[in-house]
């Protein structure tokens, strides 16, 4: 320290003259704002690539343009309208005019498809109306078209649900998504029992998927402490025996339990050779298979952090406890157990939350009644083309991870959690 | 990326820094199912439009979701000329304004198709039909009417079923004794749906349900099933292929077409109409069936085709006895429902 600065310092200012505050928090915005620009793309890119799509996903599952869009005039003309009868012919008029132009743009298909999932068989019944509405006289009057063509037309109900339907924003979807819907008359009311389905996968899904935590975590826990206390030329090589299913695809694995696990397949196979059994057992297309190629599959992703807390803790510890006098279990549980959990703790999280979105491997080896919430989300995207409904399962599976996340974060504190 | 694509992508290339877009805008995509399938279709229509026309096509997969169509128009960026498509999917893409409106007109009309088989948005190319196969190695005097798939005292063991409603709701009905004519009328009441569900519930334990095509001959191979039902030319194609001796019921077969369809915002409608009508010339149509033991939509096709390979087609007068086609409106207005129902069937 030079002469010349020392006074400075006992005065409390820096060199450039500055109170040594200000100077460190200076210094401090500087390496701020360089850790901010260097974590900037990642952040630009989660938001673009993950916090977006989310929105816009959410968006979906209450959004209701169909109707609103394709149907502005009736829509408009149902508002003077109160429900309990049968509109009178101005509705009719405005209807017609938008039944037509939507004949031009073919969206007839478009409302029909949406009156559908509330009032089941609509959609052709549109699509009738909408043909014989472009062949009809202009000018009207209206009513007598719609009346001649189908009866649902002179039905109060379906006018009373046409105006619900008509609202830009809907809970549809979401109450769906959790077996409830409204009635004819506006109130809330349980799904019928023959279309009740998504609770119970709901359950399912929380169940396989609590199941395979558990599963991985009895199998995992010892191998994770093999790991960590064998020498490193052994614990290398069984590493490599961990991690090796990384490097397979889940496809491929998942088709590779299915050769195992048929009826005659190489485990029955074996089986009744040994003469461990005397009939075929059912391995595959059940909860057991399920439950089975999911474990494989999830195994390392709970290893790994036990695995790595278990390596950071010292052996003196154990050593300690016994020259203390502890017996062998008293000192496992006491001492080394509590010190393994956060690991425990990221292990199982980890597996749980990944095990909710499960999709292709149920599909292949387990029966109907292992499908999870993300075979439905696929089935109501690619099949049914009914995003509203995949968006709504989408976003109570969402709700569903929070709330757990939540639950974990009270009683273990994910601050503990130490994954590597 | 496939060779034909590099290809494509060099040329588009130099023709864009010549300044000669024109000379390749004809090129087309064309979107099928891919496997054998279209493996036939590459024999008998892309390689021989080539060869003829020297316009180049390129070739892309996908597994019948309309929900690629729709993201592709959507966003107003249409790469696919001709799509492949099922019946379900022209009915819902024409009533969604996704589908272009067929002008049957260059096609010589709707009336040289198979009766029932033209759709406002589709043409249709080829008849196939929904089947139940066994193995004959296994079962010697095997089952013969669509009844025995639903009788496992008869026939004990589990049975493959594709997972949908599709299908399976008309082979109950068929089975438990409704007239194929009446199959449909039946359905549209709420007493024939249960009717069919309850036929359904007498085999629930005994099915193993498939959703890939390929799973069905794959089931029956290693044994896990007696009998599998299935679309009629996977089983072909596993004899053929695999040398398994399984045997098609046809009692009962349900029909159903595929179809060529041309997506909203197709670069070159002509070029794409060209290739179509190319592709529904009864010659081509009789060329697939050497392919696949899928019929030709075309009824003029039938002439051409010889007898040892008719013998295994859908639509061969002695398979079609008594065949059920599908009836896309019902299925149009009644599916989403059906599949919640059949789904919330599965899992009680």
């Amino acid at each position: 320290m030079s002469s010349t600065t020392a006074p400075a310092l006992a005065a409390g200012t820096g060199p450039d003259g500055l109170s040594l505050k200000a100077s460190l928090a200076r210094a401090e915005r500087r390496s701020r704002l360089v850790s901010l620009a260097l974590v900037t793309p990642l952040l630009l890119f989660i938001v673009a690539s993950f916090c977006i799509p989310l929105g816009f996903m959410l968006y979906r599952a209450i959004d209701n343009p169909e109707v609103a869009e394709t149907l502005p005039a009736t829509v408009a003309a149902m508002k003077g309208w109160t429900q309990g009868g049968v509109p009178e012919e101005p509705v009719f008029a405005a209807l017609a005019a938008d039944l037509i132009a939507a004949q031009k743009a073919r969206t007839t298909g478009l409302v029909g498809k949406r009156v559908n999932y509330e009032i089941p068989g609509a959609r052709s019944k549109f699509l009738k109306v909408g043909r014989e509405l472009e062949r009809a006289p202009a000018g009207g009057p209206w009513k007598p078209i719609f009346e001649k063509s189908d009866p649902q037309w002179t039905d109060p109900v379906f006018w009373s649900a046409l105006k619900r339907i008509g609202q830009p924003m809907t809970a549809f979807y979401l109450l769906s998504a959790v077996d409830l819907r409204l009635d004819q008359t506006g109130a809330l009311t349980r799904q019928v029992p023959d279309q009740a389905i998504f609770l119970d996968v709901l359950f399912r899904t929380l169940w396989i998927s609590l199941l395979v935590t558990v599963s991985t975590l009895v199998l995992g826990y010892p191998i994770a402490h093999l790991l960590a206390s064998l020498p490193p030329r052994h614990a290398n090589l069984l590493m490599l025996l961990v991690l090796l299913p990384f490097t397979t695809s889940i496809l491929v694995r998942t088709t590779a339990w299915v050769v195992l696990l048929q009826t005659n397949g190489v485990l029955n196979d074996v089986m009744v050779w040994l003469g461990l059994l005397d009939e075929r057992i059912q391995l595959i297309y059940n909860r057991f298979g399920t439950v089975l190629a999911m474990t494989h599959i999830q195994l390392p992703f709970t290893v790994l952090p036990i695995y790595s807390v278990m390596k950071g803790i010292s052996p003196a510890h154990m050593r300690a406890a016994r020259s203390l006098g502890a017996g062998p279990v008293y000192a496992f549980t006491r001492v080394y157990m509590p010190q393994t959990l956060p690991g425990v703790g990221a292990g199982c999280l980890l597996t749980f939350i990944l095990s909710l979105g499960y999709y292709i491997t149920p599909a292949l080896v387990g029966g109907p009644l292992d499908q999870m919430i993300s075979y439905f989300v696929a089935l109501y995207t690619n099949r049914e083309l009914n995003w509203g409904q995949a968006s709504a399962l989408g976003a109570v599976l969402l709700a569903v991870t929070m709330v757990f996340y939540a639950i974990f974060n009270r009683l273990v504190g994910i601050d503990k959690v130490k994954l590597g | 990326m496939s060779k034909t694509t590099i290809r494509t992508a060099a040329l588009a290339l130099a023709a864009l820094t010549l300044g000669a877009g024109s000379a390749f805008a004809q090129d087309l995509t064309i979107t099928s199912w891919g496997g054998a399938y279209q493996k036939s279709q590459d024999e008998a229509y892309f390689k021989p439009y080539t060869a003829k026309t020297k316009i180049k096509i390129t070739q892309e997969e996908y597994n019948g979701e309309i929900s690629k169509i729709r993201a592709m128009v959507e966003s107003g960026k249409t790469t696919w000329d001709a799509i492949d498509v099922d019946a379900a999917t022209a009915q819902q893409g024409c009533d969604e304004g996704i589908l272009l409106q067929i002008d049957y007109s260059k096609f010589g009309g709707k009336d040289k198709f198979v009766k029932g088989s033209t759709f406002e948005c589709a043409v249709p190319t080829i008849i196939y039909s929904t089947i139940y196969a066994y193995d004959a190695d296994k079962i010697k005097d095997g089952p013969k009417t669509i009844g025995d798939l639903f009788d496992t005292k008869k026939w004990p063991g589990k049975r493959a079923l594709q997972k949908t409603p599709f299908g399976n709701l008309e082979f109950a009905l068929m089975a438990d004794g409704v007239p194929v004519d009446k199959v449909y009328e039946v359905l549209k009441t709420k007493e024939g749906v249960d009717r069919a569900f309850k036929k359904l519930d007498t085999i629930k334990k005994d099915v193993v349900w498939w959703e890939a095509g390929a799973q069905p001959p794959q089931l029956l191979a290693s044994g896990e099933v007696v009998m599998a039902t299935a679309w009629n030319g996977r089983i072909f194609g596993a004899n053929k292929t695999d040398k398994r001796n399984f045997k098609i019921v046809w009692d009962g077969q349900l029909q159903d077409w595929d179809l060529w369809a041309i997506p909203k915002g197709v670069k070159s409608l002509d070029a794409t109409y060209a290739f179509l009508q190319f592709a529904s010339s009864p010659e081509q149509q009789a060329e697939q069936t050497k392919y696949i033991s899928y019929g030709p939509a075309l009824a003029a096709a039938t002439p051409h085709i010889a007898p040892d390979i008719l013998k295994d087609l859908p639509t061969a007068p002695e398979n079609a006895k008594t065949a059920l086609a599908n009836d896309p409106v019902f299925w149009g207005d009644n599916g989403e429902e059906l599949r919640k129902r059949f789904n919330t069937w599965l899992a009680q």
